[in-house]
Formats: C-alpha cells, sequence, structure tokens
C-alpha cells in the first residue's frame, strides 16, 4: 500500500438473503483508490454498485474480504467508530436523497456540522454557502418535500459537501438533472477534486458524466469488468 | 458526558418535535386525558366519600329515628295510625336507656318577614330536638321547657332561611310571618350544610310542636319521634323496649305486627357509605380505563410514527450521528412531551375537579398518590413507546434503517 493509497478494497462479497433465496451483489471485488483521484463506476443495473458504495461509505458491511480506509482496517472497528468515520472524512450522495422531511434545505445541509459541533453561526454560514455552491441561493427555508427532484439532489450533494470531507461518495448524482444543471455539477464534482483535493467516487449511467473522471470503473454481475484510466 | 450529550441533542429534539407538532400534540393528548381523567374521577369519588363520611359524623350520637307504617323510605303505608304527643311521653317514661326524645311533625309553609318571602321546612318540636340532632345555636337560645309545653310564638331558624329573608339585619328578636301565624326568633342554628340524601338542613325553620300542631298543621299528630339512646346501650336493646310501648300504646295484639319502625341512622349511614363506596370503585375503574385509552393512544401515534422515524434515524445515522445521540434525542423527545403532557393534564384535573366539586358541594380530596401515580403510569407509557422503537431503529445499519418499510 503506498502512501497515497486512500482505500483498497479486498475480494469484497456481499450476500443478500439466506440458503435458496441466497443472491451475491457483489462476488469479490478488489480495487484500490488513491487519494486525489477522480472514479466513475459504471454498469448495468444490477451490477452492485450501490451495494460496493455503501460499503465504502462505511454504511453496509461486506459479507466477507477486507476494506482498509487509509490503513485502517474497516472490518475491526466498532459501530461507533464507523459513525465516527463517517463523521469525520466521509461524504455521501444517496441514490434516493434521503432528506429528512419537512425539514429546510438549510437545516438539511447544516445536520452533518451539528453532529460534528460546530457553532451555530458557523454552521448556518458554512451551509449557505455550499447550498450557493450547488446553485440554491434563495431557496435555504424551502421545505425538502417542496423542491423539484433536481433540487433536492442538490440540496444532497450540498450536504456531502458541506464538511469538506476526505471521500465523496456520489450515488449518481446527476440522475436527476437535465444535461445543463449536470454538465455544472460535474463542474462543481472535477473543482472540489482538483481545488480542495477531495477524492469522488461517482457512479452514473451516462458515458458523457463519465468522461469527467479520471478512471472508469466498470461493474457487471458484482464483479469488476474493467477498469481503466481515460 | 452525560450534560455533554444533552445538551448536543436537546435542540435537535425541540426542532424535531417542532417539525412533527401534530404528532407532539396527539402525543401530548393522550397523556393529557388520561392524566386529567384518572385525577378528576377519583377526586371527585375520595371527596364523595368523605363528604359522606362527614355527614356520618355530624349525625347526633345513637340517633333512632321511630315512623309509622311498615317500612323507611317514600312508600310509607298512610295507612299507619300516626303518632301522638303521648307516645313520645311513654318513651320517654319507661325506656330508661335514653338520653333524650324529640317528637317532631312537619310540613312546608311559605315564611314571610317584610317584604321577602321563602318556601321553607317547618318543623314542630321540642327543645331536645337540638341535642338530639346534634346542633348548635350560631345565636340566641333554643326553646324553653315551659314554652314548649305552652305552646309558645318562638321559632328557631336555620341559616340558608336567614339568607333569605333578613339579609344582613339581625333576626333574633324579629317577628316573622308563618301562615296565619306569627312568631318571634329566638335563635339562629349553626350552619350544616347539605345532609347526605342532598336537602338543605339550613333551610328549616322549628317551631315548638304544640304551636305548630295547632296552628300550622290543625291536627295532633306526630309524624316522627327521634331518640338519642345512651353509650354503651346496644341498638337493638333499645329498639326492643321502643316496640314494646309503642306495641301497647297503639293497641296492637300479638298477632298483629309492627305498624311503625325504628331506624338505627347509624345503620342508614353506612349503607349509604356503602354506596358510594360503590360508586367510588366504579369511578376507579372508569378513571383506569380512561388511562389505559390515554395509553393505548401514545402507543398508536408513536408506533404508527415509527416507519417514518427510522428512516430519519437512518438518515441521522448515515450523516454520522453516533447511536446515543440518537437514542439520546428521542429520549429528550418523549420525556419532554410526556412530563409536559403530564403537567397539563395535571392542571387541567385540578381546574377541572375544583369546579365540578364547587358544584357538587363536596369537599376537594385531592389525592398526591392519585396525582403522583397517573402522572408516572402516563410518563412512562410515552417514555417507553417513544423510546423502544427507536431504541430498535438505531441498533439497524444506516443502510437497513433507510430502507425499512
Ligand atoms: N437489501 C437487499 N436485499 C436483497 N437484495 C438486495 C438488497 N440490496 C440490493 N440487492 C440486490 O443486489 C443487487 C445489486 O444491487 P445494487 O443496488 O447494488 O445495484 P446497482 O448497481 O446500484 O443498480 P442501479 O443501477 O439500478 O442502482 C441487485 O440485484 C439487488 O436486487
Ligand atoms: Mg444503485
Amino acid at each position: 500500500m503506498t502512501s497515497d493509497t486512500l482505500l483498497k478494497l479486498q475480494a469484497i462479497t456481499k450476500v443478500y438473503g439466506m440458503g435458496e433465496a441466497q443472491m451475491f451483489a457483489l462476488r469479490g471485488i478488489s480495487l484500490t483508490i488513491n487519494q486525489g483521484e477522480f472514479v466513475a463506476v459504471m454498469g448495468p443495473s444490477g451490477s452492485g454498485k450501490s451495494t460496493c458504495m455503501n460499503i465504502l461509505g462505511c454504511m453496509d458491511q461486506p459479507s466477507d474480504g477486507h476494506y482498509w480506509f487509509r490503513d485502517v482496517n474497516v472490518g475491526a472497528l466498532s459501530r461507533n467508530q464507523r459513525t465516527l468515520l463517517r463523521r469525520h472524512y466521509l461524504g455521501f450522495v444517496f441514490q434516493g436523497f434521503n432528506l429528512l422531511n419537512r425539514t429546510s434545505a438549510l437545516e438539511n445541509v447544516e445536520l452533518p456540522l451539528l453532529y460534528r459541533g460546530v457553532g451555530s453561526n458557523e454552521r448556518r454560514a458554512a451551509a449557505r454557502l455550499a447550498l450557493a455552491t450547488v446553485g440554491l441561493s434563495g431557496w435555504e427555508t424551502h421545505k425538502s418535500n417542496e423542491l423539484s427532484g433536481g433540487q433536492q439532489q442538490r440540496v444532497a450533494i450540498a450536504r456531502a459537501i458541506v464538511t469538506e470531507p476526505l471521500l465523496l461518495l456520489a450515488d449518481e448524482p446527476t440522475g436527476n438533472l437535465d444535461s445543463q444543471r449536470s454538465e455544472e455539477i460535474m463542474a462543481l464534482l472535477v473543482q472540489l477534486n482538483r481545488e480542495r483535493g477531495i477524492t469522488v467516487v461517482m457512479v452514473t449511467h451516462e458515458p458523457e458524466m463519465a468522461a469527467y473522471a479520471q478512471r472508469i470503473v466498470q461493474f457487471r454481475d458484482g464483479l469488476i469488468e474493467r477498469d481503466q484510466k481515460s | 458526558m452525560i450534560s455533554n450529550l444533552l445538551t448536543s441533542t436537546l435542540p435537535i429534539a425541540v426542532r424535531e418535535m417542532q417539525r412533527n407538532l401534530l404528532r407532539s400534540v396527539l402525543t401530548m393528548l393522550g397523556i393529557i386525558i388520561g392524566v386529567a381523567a384518572v385525577i378528576v374521577l377519583m377526586t371527585l369519588g375520595s371527596g364523595t366519600t368523605r363528604h359522606v363520611t362527614e355527614q356520618i359524623a355530624s349525625l347526633g350520637s345513637n340517633l333512632l329515628m321511630i315512623s309509622t307504617g311498615k317500612s323507611m323510605g317514600p312508600m310509607q303505608s298512610s295507612t299507619a295510625p300516626k303518632f301522638k304527643l303521648a307516645d313520645a311521653e311513654a318513651i320517654a317514661r319507661e325506656v330508661t336507656s335514653l338520653v333524650a326524645v324529640a317528637p317532631q311533625a312537619s310540613s312546608n309553609a311559605t315564611a314571610i318577614f317584610a317584604n321577602q318571602n321563602w318556601q321553607t321546612n317547618i318543623t314542630g318540636s321540642s327543645e331536645r330536638y337540638f341535642s338530639v340532632n346534634n346542633r348548635q345555636l350560631a345565636a340566641g337560645r333554643i326553646f324553653t321547657t315551659s314554652e314548649v309545653r305552652s305552646g309558645a310564638m318562638v321559632c328557631v331558624i336555620g341559616e340558608t332561611l336567614r339568607g333569605k329573608l333578613f339579609g344582613t339585619s339581625n333576626p333574633i328578636g324579629a317577628r316573622m310571618r308563618l301562615q296565619k301565624l306569627s312568631c318571634e326568633v329566638i335563635g339562629l342554628l349553626e350552619a350544616k350544610g347539605q345532609s347526605s340524601m342532598g336537602s338543605d338542613q339550613d333551610d328549616i325553620v322549628i317551631l315548638p310542636l304544640r304551636t305548630f300542631q295547632r296552628r300550622i298543621a290543625g291536627n295532633d299528630e306526630v309524624a316522627m319521634i327521634q331518640v338519642s339512646a345512651k353509650d354503651g346501650v346496644t341498638t337493638n336493646e333499645v329498639k326492643q323496649a321502643i316496640q314494646q310501648v309503642l306495641r301497647r300504646q297503639r293497641h296492637l295484639s300479638a298477632a298483629d305486627e309492627d305498624d311503625f319502625n325504628v331506624v338505627d341512622m347509624k345503620e342508614i349511614a353506612g349503607i349509604l357509605s356503602g354506596t358510594t363506596q360503590l360508586m367510588t370503585s366504579l369511578l376507579s375503574a372508569v378513571a383506569g380505563i380512561s388511562l389505559l385509552v390515554g395509553g393505548v393512544g401514545i402507543m398508536n401515534i408513536m408506533l404508527v410514527s415509527v416507519t417514518e422515524r427510522t428512516r430519519e434515524i437512518g438518515i441521522r445515522l448515515a450523516i454520522g450521528a453516533l447511536e446515543r445521540e440518537i437514542l439520546a434525542q428521542f429520549l429528550v423527545e418523549a420525556v419532554v412531551l410526556s412530563t409536559t403532557g403530564g403537567g397539563i393534564g395535571i392542571l387541567l384535573a385540578l381546574t377541572i375537579a375544583s369546579v365540578l366539586a364547587a358544584v357538587l358541594q363536596i369537599p376537594l380530596a385531592f389525592s398526591p398518590l392519585v396525582i403522583v401515580s397517573a402522572f408516572v403510569f402516563s410518563a412512562t407509557v410515552g417514555v417507553v413507546f417513544g423510546y423502544t422503537p427507536a431504541r430498535k431503529a438505531a441498533r439497524l445499519n444506516p443502510i437497513e434503517a433507510l430502507r425499512h418499510e
């Protein structure tokens, strides 16, 4: 493992269900991602992309295999330690946004800072800035259910980047956006990656979006079919 | 560490309660209704019991009531001849275990003073009436023996009547009209309030029996004889002695049944307090049911909101909230809602019970035990059902929690 390795997956498998209904979502994935990389994950629906992202995000545990995050064996961590790892190092954009209902955009974005113990003024300022970054200035007080799908997606992105994480995991961040918005978001991710050194792993179905990445990992049936630098 | 956790989660909990105002209000409502219902019902129940107990205590000691007819109550047979003064005198003379004997007759009539008039109860009796019925005077004096014997135009009035007729002026020495009779007010009874049967014992005029018979009733009948027995004599002995005298006075042959009856007031009081105790138990049962219904209401709301809240917990976990931070948030929420609801319930109950007790004229008998246990029960239900689902959810993986249906 070299000094600029951020994370390393080794023979990761994930099995859902038991016995007859057993189903392999991941069949042995090995993957190394370096600090500062911008990786696009592609592959057909059901090929295990989200499952892999959840494991990378320390939100789900693999059935077998090893996961190192900066020399830390994630599998050996306690629940609370994994939570703290998420809190301090990871930003996650869910495929389904997962915003708090009936809660303003601003409060949703503030949430990760709240658990980091950031004071309320600083928190609010950072949240406003993050919302401005995703083009949602003026929408701060809107409740999440009053926003369009694209706007919700951008709030979710703002929430993931407000903490300036070490690793940003984005599961189809442009899935609900028109092409112009998608380009803007991609430009933003590229900027975060270049200027702040945030490592980005992004799932996408669209080759145009994947083209922004330096590296494309292709999934198929729970395995990595291809891993190429672009 | 704990206080740290509290200060960091309190704002989140408060925010979450505001955000889900309806859910918060409904939860509190369950607790409010449960707590208030129990306290109000139990308070009224024990208030009534205490009222009856006080009534029993205020009855003259060892008081027996002798009336004509075969049974007590409103269905008295009217065929039995009434008593005469001689009957009472015979009892007083021959039954040695008695302290006092007071013959009585009464009717309703209008009392008039100046331009005020008031329909009241007029009772004719002897000077013994006061001791037998355990009634003290607030002012003036009672009848003398000679006034009773001669049928003097004097009377003693109750507090209600005094208020109605005399207002602020002094009634003692005033002349009041009762039908054709004009009598001098010589005494005022101390107020006694409602009887256990619900009649106002202060709405009354007491005349010497003879005056009543001649001027009001127009006959020489005695409706009832009250006696008080000496201490240490059993009621049964007294009853038998009285029966003997009266059977002779009323010329009953050995084959005839008694056409009068002797009732121990304590017996009636006992029956009455038994009834109130039954009522109190019934109220307690109803109170218990309302507490249960309130509890079920709380449970319901909490359980219905579990799905939504599990997703919320998933989001918080994913973002980096520790299990204990989430649990602290839910615990704070449940405790705040439950104690606020319980507090409001107590205040509401105190208000309602005070008003009802005033209306029903019963003493306010708040029991701290009832208040505390109703509060504790509801608060416990609230906390348990607010906290338990959250504890289950907070143990899930963030992904499992987010996927929860
Ligand atoms: N909780 C679960 N229980 C059972 N099976 C699951 C679960 N989550 C995912 N799977 C299965 O695992 C496989 C991989 O799912 P995953 O969500 O990783 O696919 P994906 O590549 O993200 O697809 P998409 O592009 O549609 O998002 C699928 O066949 C899915 O049915
Ligand atoms: Mg997916």
